[in-house]
């Protein structure tokens, strides 16, 4: 017989008795629907304990990894820890290492934790400031030892106009995390992989790129980054000098108006994506930024022969003070 | 008796290895043993888990591009609705699924506030349908699985 530690109270379950009828026979009413391992509702998250298989089916394999599971068959063969899918996680804090700005509005970040943070390059971590939290998504890889973010100054934005004009070198930031399900996993080489960003939808990409270079991913790597125009962007230097040195890397930079980088292009970044790539099965797409563009890209890629469980949207909503 | 048993054996072994991936199922010889109490299930017969994942694909494309319906799932957690869309699939084809009536009324409730009727499940079926003939499923099957999509016209309209 297993036991479960949910929300700090340990329930007992039967034998071959699923999470979710465990919890609900003692009161706890989660989320449940098709309650067949299907429509995945019922989706949570073990923090330690090893998840059957069959309650994982049909879950990304960026998900299986960080440990999410579906209650209504999970039918547990050893204690758990679990928790409701998206909740907060472990408390950090890091000293300001760096501070420099990559553009008129956007600030590279560089904190170095006081304990190891384990991540993936691409999540991101919330920075706490006063009774704010901002998500921020992580640039750099694990191996860099220090945590890099991309900061654009939001007018008027409560927690970005702290960054940008109070902060300073050394200073303390406390944050949560890491969280997020955009992330490099290795397994698959040979994979052509589809990098769409706006504006600091870059920083995760940035990351991906890098982690699946490192990693030694060998399939075509086209990363497309778009901004209203070209004071938008950033790191434009960088990326060619990687599209260059590293024959399977493409680096297409994207402008809805004026003039274009050299390589880069006008248009909208969807239909820019699309037009280049109109045929994606067999591709893993990451795509990061502003959300109505991300949901549009995501249909549209979807459309265009792409698998569902091979698209990892993370869109960037972010508050306006 | 022992000859019908290994006939029935060998059969679905056929039927399985040219079952999946493509869901094409012919009666053939089958008739004479099915009449004789060899039996499959819907689900079995449409080609049961791998049918329903080939049948997503395709028909959640359509959906997404069915001007009549596609407002209900603009802005929907992509993810999300596809594992819903398996689950209904799975549904559809008699498959194993726990949905009741209510689930079906209280996950449409805020379709139906919006405007949901008659002329959008409608156009659900008729994707569904689509979706079976691109996969070569035979008409009877398409019929059964249209049956039973068909008896939750009422829950989801909250009617």
């Amino acid at each position: 017989m297993a036991s479960i530690l949910f929300e700090d109270k340990t329930y007992d379950c039967n034998s071959g008795e699923s999470v979710l009828d465990c919890l609900t026979r003692n009161g706890v009413l989660l989320p449940s629907s098709c309650r067949n391992g299907v429509c995945q509702t019922c989706m949570m998250h073990a923090v330690s304990g090893n998840i059957p298989e069959p309650a994982q089916k049909g879950l990304k394999d960026t998900l299986k990894i960080q440990g999410y599971f579906l209650a209504c068959v999970c039918r547990p063969e050893q204690d758990l820890e679990i928790r409701q899918a998206n909740t907060e996680s472990m408390r950090h804090s890091g000293i300001v290492s760096a501070m420099e700005l990559m553009n008129e509005s956007v600030m590279r970040l560089r904190l170095r934790p006081i304990e190891p943070v384990e991540y993936q390059a691409g999540q991101f971590i919330n920075l706490l400031h006063h009774d704010a939290a901002r998500s921020y998504s992580l640039a750099s890889l694990p191996g860099d030892g220090e945590l890099e973010l991309h900061v654009r100054h939001v007018p008027d934005g409560q927690v970005s106009s702290w960054i940008h004009q109070k902060l300073q070198l050394n200073d303390s930031i406390e944050f949560h995390g890491p969280a997020g399900d955009c992330f490099y996993v290795p397994g698959n080489p040979e994979q052509p992989l589809l990098l769409v960003g706006t504006g600091t939808g870059l920083a995760p990409l940035y990351g991906i790129l890098r982690d699946a270079i490192a990693r030694g991913h060998t399939g075509e790597i086209h990363l497309f980054h778009g901004s209203l125009h070209r004071d938008g962007l950033y790191l434009v230097d960088t990326l060619q000098y990687l599209a260059s040195t590293h024959d399977n890397v493409h680096y297409i930079p994207c402008v809805l108006r004026g003039e274009a980088p050299e390589g880069g292009t006008i248009g909208a970044i969807d239909d820019v994506v699309i037009n280049s790539l109109p045929k994606l099965n067999g591709w893993r797409s990451y795509l990061c930024g502003d959300p109505e563009i991300v949901r549009r890209l995501q249909s549209k890629i979807y459309l265009a022969g792409a698998s569902m469980q091979e698209i990892h949207a993370d869109a960037f909503t972010f508050t306006p003070h | 008796m022992h000859v019908m048993l290994i006939c029935r054996k060998l059969l679905l072994s056929i039927y399985r290895r040219c079952c999946i991936p493509t869901i094409a199922v012919g009666y053939c010889g089958y008739t004479n043993l099915l009449e004789k109490g060899l039996h499959m299930s819907l689900y079995e017969e449409i080609g049961g888990e791998a049918a329903v994942n080939a049948a997503v694909d395709i028909f959640y494309r359509k959906v997404l591009q069915d001007d009549r319906i596609k407002q209900f799932f603009e802005g929907v957690d992509m993810d999300r609705q596809a594992a819903k869309q398996k689950a209904f699939l799975t549904m559809a084809f008699g498959g194993p699924n726990n949905y009741t009536g209510e689930d079906m009324r209280r996950g449409h409730a805020h379709l139906v506030a919006k405007g949901l009727n008659d002329s959008h499940f409608d156009a659900v079926m008729e994707n569904l349908g689509a979706t079976l003939t691109e996969l070569n499923v035979p008409d009877n099957l398409i019929a059964q699985a249209a049956a039973i999509a068909e008896s939750t016209r009422n829950d989801v309209l909250g009617r």
